[in-house]
């Protein structure tokens, strides 16, 4: 690490902070927890000319919570500081369980939620359940204030919708409607410590035995992580029965384009995707009922 | 151009300029002459380099050491201040033989505390979970899973 020079700045503001993005323009990173960032310095994967911390900016910490404006995780808020929010285990326990699996306890009290997402790994563990309770990131900029569905920012693997001098403040989960169930499950060869090889989150929502809304969205099977609308739509508005749910799974399948690599074969994730699929929707419609 | 960073290591009040691209590690080791703490993989998989940044454990090889400027480190000398007696999970590391070449003792010893600190007789897959992030490649684990067991039971007393 110590051959790779960088200049670092530590604003206190939000304002601070995109003046300084502007004004060092390219080869300017932005650092929440700094636990992926400084790994790519070291294997020279990243070259930065200059480093913005988001430390001292106190209002990044927050965590808030009402039933009306939903959740909001501030940028620097830790990935343990969400894993153990009382008001995030309750209202979005695979939020919290997401937070709880990613990597290991030393890495969980520095990296952030918020740097994960920014990360935009298509293998990373919060971004499907995220995506199903349908989020939406907080930007500031050189223009102001804006908002973008969670949806819409992920552009390629390692490319997020960013424009410069932009950053993620915070991030906003809306409250589900009653009776909604989610669920995250994740295979990867060396348990949460390493990267998912398939990461799949479920929501339903349920009236009565019928489907009112379905979500699906799939990590580490595309070149960012995606929902699957397509077997979403197989599910409105019918009985969750054990066929309904296993068709939809082998659609969901085949809408993701995973790749062979390291972690996996194109061939076992495809089939992992059924199967991840079809746990996690019976497990969302379990979590649905406790409502 | 270097940093102004104001800081405290095991209570002790540091007041240094350092180069921004250093990490807490590396300050920890080459300047404060704390070489307890360990350099593994640099890439925040083995703990070895685990201390603890107000309170709670972090890998000293993923912070830099501007990061640290108003915040308080604790590493292992900190552990037993007087460099006589030892804290109690020292001591039961040694009683139980869950040392054996010592590279990954002091970044076991912080997680291991950082679970008590939370939880004074954890279960043993609370225990082995609260290490996931520590390599230790003579053990085999069991040694060091009964010594932190052990050692909540005497904090607790």
């Amino acid at each position: 690490m110590s051959k790779i020079q960088f200049e670092y700045f530590a604003p206190e503001t939000i304002e601070e902070t995109v003046a300084l993005l502007q004004a060092h323009g390219e080869g300017c990173h932005v650092m929440a927890g700094g636990t992926d960032l400084l790994v790519k310095i070291q294997h020279r994967v990243t070259h930065p000319k200059v480093l913005v911390g988001l430390g001292k900016i106190k209002e990044l910490k927050r965590i808030s919570f009402s039933l009306k404006s939903g959740l909001t995780i501030g940028a620097m808020a830790s990935l343990a500081d969400v894993a153990a929010h009382p008001k995030i285990k309750k209202h979005f326990p695979s939020v919290a369980h997401a937070a709880a699996s990613t990597a290991n306890v030393q890495v969980r009290n520095k990296g952030t939620v918020v740097g994960n997402i920014c990360n935009a790994s298509p293998s990373a563990d919060n971004i499907p359940t995220l995506l199903v309770l349908g989020s939406r990131v907080n930007i500031a900029g050189p223009d102001g204030e804006t908002r973008m569905p969670l949806a819409d920012f992920f552009l390629g693997p390692g490319i997020s919708a960013l424009k410069p001098g932009q950053f993620v403040t915070s991030l906003n989960v809306p409250v589900p409607e009653t009776h909604t169930g989610t669920a995250y499950l994740s295979l990867s060869q060396r348990g949460q410590l390493d990267c998912s090889a398939v990461g799949v989150a479920a929501m339903v929502v349920m009236d009565k035995n019928k489907c009112k809304d379905a979500r699906i969205a799939v990590g580490a099977c595309a070149p960012i992580p995606m929902r699957t609308t397509a077997a979403e739509k197989m599910l409105i508005g019918k009985p969750l029965t054990h066929k309904a749910i296993e068709a939809a799974a082998v659609r969901a399948s085949k809408e993701t384009k995973p790749i062979t690599d390291v972690r996996a074969s194109a061939a076992y994730r495809w089939k992992m995707v059924a199967v991840l699929t079809i746990r996690a929707l019976i497990e969302a419609q379990k979590n649905a009922r406790k409502q | 151009m270097k940093h102004h960073i104001r800081f405290k290591v095991n209570g002790d009040q540091y007041d240094l300029a350092v180069d921004p691209w250093r990490t807490l590690n590396d300050l920890l080791r080459e300047d404060l002459n704390l070489t307890g703490t360990k350099f593994g993989c640099g890439t925040g998989d083995c703990g070895a380099c685990t201390v603890m940044l107000d309170g709670k454990t972090i890998n000293s090889c993923l912070t830099l050491a501007v990061e640290v400027d108003r915040r308080e480190v604790t590493t292992v000398e900190g552990l037993a201040p007087s460099g006589e007696e030892l804290h109690p999970i020292q001591e039961t590391f040694i009683e139980k033989g869950a040392i054996q070449c010592g590279f990954c003792t002091p970044g076991m010893e912080m997680s291991g505390l950082f679970l008590l600190n939370g939880k004074k007789t954890p279960t043993e897959s609370e225990i082995r979970t609260a290490l996931s992030g520590n390599l230790c490649r003579c053990t085999g684990y069991n040694k060091i899973v009964d010594a932190i067991a052990e050692t909540g039971k005497k904090m607790k007393k």
